[in-house]
């Protein structure tokens, strides 16, 4: 209650969703949005930050359209940013199987899946563009899996009832994205793109309300310099190192969105975040980072823990009667498949009454015993080969004899930037594509859905509707002279002086651990209003010290990692105050956000429409402020509100 | 906390590791110290241990490149105790564990070291000519749009699993690291023969080989003797039959392609 | 700089010339191995000296022996000089290094046992054809120049028998490496008859070298 109180009023926001039946609506947009003619696109400049899946997408097809693209990465080239982790697979309503599928039931089992969060008209358009980007990539040369005929194969991913995921066995994610990297190569050499690796962007430069350009810091040499541009894309992935372990690359990070939303952007649905039920289980305080096993694993793979509580016996020891395969057991329709949020609480659920395994007890059995008593082990080995090993070589176990040891851990933000259907954000000119906008997915993400959704992004509805809107600006530039870029360089140089001034005790990764548990704790797999109100309080502490007492090394002229982790995280800390913000506003559970007041009888998530049906979208008022909040309800014309159930 | 393995005793270990400011300065091995290091440690997980100890006590990180730490960004890139990613096959630096080392040991760890590819600082090196090479001729030049349908053109699996094959290079550099003549020619033939064998990357296959090998040249890299070095410390088994396929590529191309300059 | 000079001065250019010029000499070799053979006729030299005849005044052969010179600077001149870039490609050496564990020795050591061969080459062509060609020989019972004689003398000296013998054992690894490697570079390379090509080059290396390191030995030991 209190919490109502500290809430500014309210501003609705308009996504500028297109009129029209549902089907018809991008077509028709596409039709009225206003084209920028062939000879003048030479004339925009676009900034794209991030190289990944969405930014090397909308970079070569930009570049290919005829404007003058940059595109910046923190990596050392562009084909390592984190898309090329996926492992699974990427959907599209291909309906190659004839096994029922379609652009409408793709979209339906979005919605669904993202636990009717999400804006029907993107979902739905995400659907229909799903079919180019197989096209897409077949035609770069992406060597998706084939059947003995020679036609492209699918499988079948949690959350859904047909087979739709196209795959390139266990990465896919970087055999699309060298698809991209390609097509972004290409332009390089043409000239059309300008590639900026090792640059990390630290602000946004809005100069008249409109955003013209960034400031980045060279990684190599400290060199801080302004681009400036007609558009701003922010492709930077999600937030999900706010919890310190996750499946994200180290370097995966925050920074450029959260620094835009100080600039203006609105923040959609921060505490919306995916936790995957299959990783490999922390080992140790070491721990730096986990590892995903692909859901596609839970296509053959069994899971389990025994039946009784405490059972410290060998997996082989315990006989099949008093093996409990729980989401089996309780969900008998989609049974091991159950979506992903719903596949990681049970998972929480069953360690927490005590029947973890392992010596943790964090963990819980995935089986292939089974499928390789039924299909062999050369079908297993073929189907997972490359996922087993991994597992060996990180535990020291083989998967081919004792089951895996799985728990959930953070993999994805379906929160990000708030965008409008044009995927603007509340910044005229600043974009957020895939997985940095708060996205399709709802509030809960499907899986194979997040590929398809960054390449739709770049692909194949940035190319229009950034077209629209220079089309609608002039052409003049704003060159870096321009006291709204020196304003900013000053600001950069001066924050990251005083972290190095601060020569406190705590070292950089301390804070970040520290962050790390709070939200695990408090903000992850399961929440409640306590908790939330109890870190919110540990957060702004933290932040607190972190200013006065962190520690870093050495000059900014230089090649210094503890100033890029030191400003990560910082932002990572005030990112984290928000999400437990957004956690503590929503008084439901709907997908990844379950709040243990609101559940059913089975410990389902308890959806409240009628006061929820919402993107909440933050708004930045000030260092000290509580932020604002904004809503865009979502109407559901198309699809009817029902309790999720995949029993 | 207890790891994975019953047997997971803590070890002590000395570590020599190259430091050097910047490309212009000269480095040196410097010895560090390592204890209570687990088993159950990735390689990188050690480093982070030993960076976190050096800042404390006032000294400088080690500057060393990772990013996924899960295998397949190809970022990270240490020369350890004289091997390309270490001692263990077919596995990534960040995918290493400690559990392959002993008590007691020492290990040397170094940079990648050819002269494409400059270090930056300490373990840290630029190997940006590896996406020339890809810059030069590594794509199908297709736009987004306008494209066949997927299923239009049938490619047998056998053909499509070599594809995927030497597609699944990550680009890390351990062919070159590990080669003798510091030659690129493994990368630049998985990439060539990827592109090669798909019916969409036939198109364009000559002046892609000629484009591709002349900009592997023009960066630097030896040229390959067929030592097979570069294949045995491959993190992901690329295999040597790439660089076959690549010099039939080229020769062919060579007899074959309009390009008379 | 043509296409065509442009394509053998690139990195798999030269290389393709090596292998192709490698190839070349090893079947000199068979053919220089087999004439050879008739050292061991136990007929003082007669059939030896007449083959020598023969290899000295048929014009084809002459025309062979231009072709083959041609042969061995190609060959000497793009390793060399392949050698050469290969080692600026890396100023800094790593300070630890194992490539014992990803590579055999004579792949790593083409130039070396290369540059071993090059010297037994001056020796003996120095101490056979140059005599044969411009020093003063006797002549057998058939009349023809008795070089089988100073084959005789030359073998007799423990110092050369070695120079020969380790020569031959260089040649060997030289050639396990080079005869398989050649048809890689070529871009022969399947699963069907790479082993093949392996295991053939591996017989024809020892068998060849062999055959050469017994002449040596022979006239040492057992004449």
């Amino acid at each position: 209650m209190i919490l109502d109180a500290k809430i500014p009023e309210v501003v609705t926001l308009d996504a500028k969703i297109p009129d029209g039946p549902l089907a018809e609506k991008w077509e028709k947009h596409k039709f009225n949005v206003k084209l920028v003619n062939p000879a003048n696109k030479r004339k925009y400049d676009i900034i794209i930050v991030g190289s990944g899946l969405a930014g090397a997408s909308a970079a070569a097809t930009l570049a290919e359209l005829g404007y003058n693209v940059k595109v910046f990465c923190f990596q050392d080239s562009a084909r390592r940013a984190h898309s090329i982790a996926a492992q699974g697979g990427i959907n599209a309503a291909k309906n190659y199987q004839n096994d029922g599928d379609s652009v409408y039931r793709l979209f339906y089992d979005t919605i669904k899946g993202g636990d009717y969060r999400a804006r029907e008209a993107n979902v739905y358009r995400l659907a229909q563009v799903s079919v180019n980007i197989i096209d897409q990539c077949v035609a770069q040369g992406v060597p998706f899996a084939r059947e003995y005929g020679g036609l492209l194969a699918n499988r079948s991913f949690g959350g859904a009832q047909v087979s739709r995921t196209f795959y390139a066995r266990g990465q896919t994610g970087q055999q699309l994205l060298l698809g991209a990297y390609s097509a972004l190569n290409r332009q390089i050499a043409y000239g059309k793109v300008q590639m900026f690796p090792r640059t990390e962007m630290l602000d946004l430069v809005m100069v008249d309300g409109k955003a013209r350009g960034i400031v980045t810091r060279h990684l190599v040499t400290g060199h801080i310099e302004s681009h400036s541009a007609h558009a701003v894309v922010l492709a930077t992935g999600g937030y999900g190192n706010v919890f310190y372990l996750s499946t994200n690359a180290m370097g995966s990070n925050t920074t450029a969105i959260w620094r835009a939303y100080k600039k203006g952007a609105f923040f959609g649905n921060p505490c919306f975040t995916q936790i995957h039920p299959t990783c490999i289980p922390v080992s140790g305080e070491y721990q730096s980072k986990l590892t995903l096993m692909s859901e596609s694993l839970r296509n053959d793979g069994r899971v389990w823990v025994p039946k009784a509580k405490g059972d410290k016996r060998l997996a082989k020891d315990i006989p099949e009667d008093e093996r409990d395969y729980f989401l089996e057991r309780k969900y008998p329709a989609f049974g091991n498949l159950v979506p992903r949020d719903v596949a990681s609480r049970n998972a929480k659920l069953a360690c927490d009454e005590g029947r973890g395994v392992g010596s943790t007890g964090l963990a819980v059995y995935l089986d292939f015993s089974d499928a390789i008593k039924r299909d062999g082990l050369d079908k297993v080995s073929q189907k997972y080969g490359n996922l087993f090993e991994m597992y060996a070589k990180i535990t020291g176990e083989d998967p081919y004899q004792t089951p895996m040891r799985i728990y959930p851990a953070v993999h994805y933000t379906m929160g990000g930037l708030w965008v409008d259907y044009n995927l603007m954000t509340t910044v005229p000119g600043l974009y957020a594509a895939g997985e940095a906008n708060f996205s399709d997915h709802g509030a809960n993400r499907l899986g194979a859905s997040a590929l398809m959704q960054g390449l739709a992004d770049g692909y194949f509805v940035l190319p229009y509707t950034i077209g629209d809107y220079l089309a609608q600006m002039p052409a003049a530039k704003v060159t870096v002279d321009h006291p709204a870029f020196k304003e900013a360089e000053t600001n950069v140089r001066a924050t990251i002086q005083k972290l190095l001034s601060i020569n406190g005790t705590k070292t950089v990764d301390e804070f970040h651990k520290e962050l790390g548990l709070l939200m695990w704790d408090y903000c992850g797999m399961a929440r409640n209003a306590e908790g939330l109100q109890y870190a919110k309080g540990k957060i702004q502490a933290l932040r607190k010290e972190f200013w006065s007492n962190v520690k870093l090394y050495g000059v900014n002229e230089d090649m210094n990692q503890t100033i890029e982790k030191a400003g990560r995280v910082a932002d990572f800390i005030e990112l984290g105050e928000l999400m437990v913000t957004d956690a503590l506003h929503r008084n439901e559970s709907c997908g990844g956000h379950f709040r243990e007041e609101y559940q059913t009888p089975e410990n389902e998530a308890l959806r409240d429409d009628a006061n929820f049906a919402y993107v909440a979208a933050w708004e930045y008022t000030g260092p000290d402020s509580e932020a604002r909040l904004n809503k865009e309800p979502l109407a559901f014309e198309n699809v009817k509100l029902t309790q999720r159930s995949y029993k | 906390m207890a790891g994975n393995n019953p047997n997971s005793t803590p070890m002590n270990l000395t570590l020599k590791v190259w430091r050097q400011k910047n490309a212009k300065t000269p480095g040196q091995l410097v010895t560090y110290k390592v204890n209570d290091i687990s088993p159950d440690m990735s390689f990188l997980e050690m480093f982070d241990v030993l960076n976190e100890d050096l800042l404390r006590q006032g000294q400088e990180p080690i500057a060393f490149d990772h990013d996924c730490r899960e295998g397949i960004c190809g970022m990270c890139s240490m020369y350890i105790n004289g091997r390309a990613h270490g001692p263990e096959k077919g596995t990534t630096t960040c995918q290493l564990h400690m559990r392959k080392f002993k008590d007691g040991d020492t290990i040397v760890v170094e940079p990648w070291r050819a002269n494409a590819f400059t270090v930056h600082k300490d373990l840290s090196v630029d190997r940006s000519a590896l996406d020339r090479i890809q810059q030069a001729g590594g794509y199908v030049s297709v736009n987004t749009g306008g494209v066949p349908d997927a299923n239009e053109i049938p490619i047998p699996k056998s053909i499509a699993d070599k594809a995927f094959d030497a597609a699944t290079c990550i680009q890390c550099g351990a062919c070159v690291a590990a080669c003798k003549n510091a030659s690129a020619m493994l990368f630049l033939s998985a990439k060539v023969s990827q592109l090669a064998m798909l019916p969409q990357g036939k198109v364009e296959r000559k002046t892609r080989v000629e484009n591709m090998l002349a900009q592997h040249d023009a960066e630097g890299f030896g040229s390959c003797t067929n030592i097979g070095a570069c294949a045995a410390e491959c993190p992901v088994g690329i295999s040597l039959e790439n660089i076959a396929m690549l010099n039939r590529e080229y020769i062919a191309a060579k007899v074959t392609s309009e390009n008379i300059v | 700089m043509s296409w065509f000079t442009k394509a053998l001065s690139s990195t798999i250019g030269r290389k393709l010339l090596v292998a192709i010029t490698g190839l070349f000499l090893c079947s000199f070799l068979v053919v220089h191995l087999i004439g050879n053979l008739q050292l061991f006729s136990n007929d003082e030299g007669v059939a030896f000296n007449a083959y020598t005849y023969f290899m000295t005044h048929n014009p084809l052969i002459r025309a062979m022996e231009i072709i083959l010179l041609i042969g061995f600077v190609l060959h000497i001149y793009e390793a060399w000089s392949l050698t050469r870039r290969n080692q600026s490609a890396r100023s800094v050496q790593y300070a630890v290094n194992r490539p014992e564990e990803n590579s055999a020795w004579s792949s790593r050591n083409m130039g070396l046992l290369g540059t071993v061969i090059f010297i037994f080459l001056l020796v003996h062509l120095y101490n056979f054809y140059f005599k044969l060609k411009f020093g003063e020989i006797g002549l057998d019972t058939a009349g023809n120049k008795n070089l089988y004689a100073i084959t005789v003398e030359a073998f007799s000296h423990w110092w050369y028998v070695a120079l020969y013998v380790i020569s031959m054992v260089a040649l060997a690894l030289h050639l396990i490496h080079g005869f398989q490697s050649a048809f890689q570079t070529l871009g022969l390379n399947h699963k069907k008859y790479t082993p093949a090509i392996k295991a053939f080059g591996y017989f024809f290396s020892i068998v060849v070298c062999a055959g050469f390191a017994a002449m040596p030995l022979y006239f040492f030991f057992l004449y």
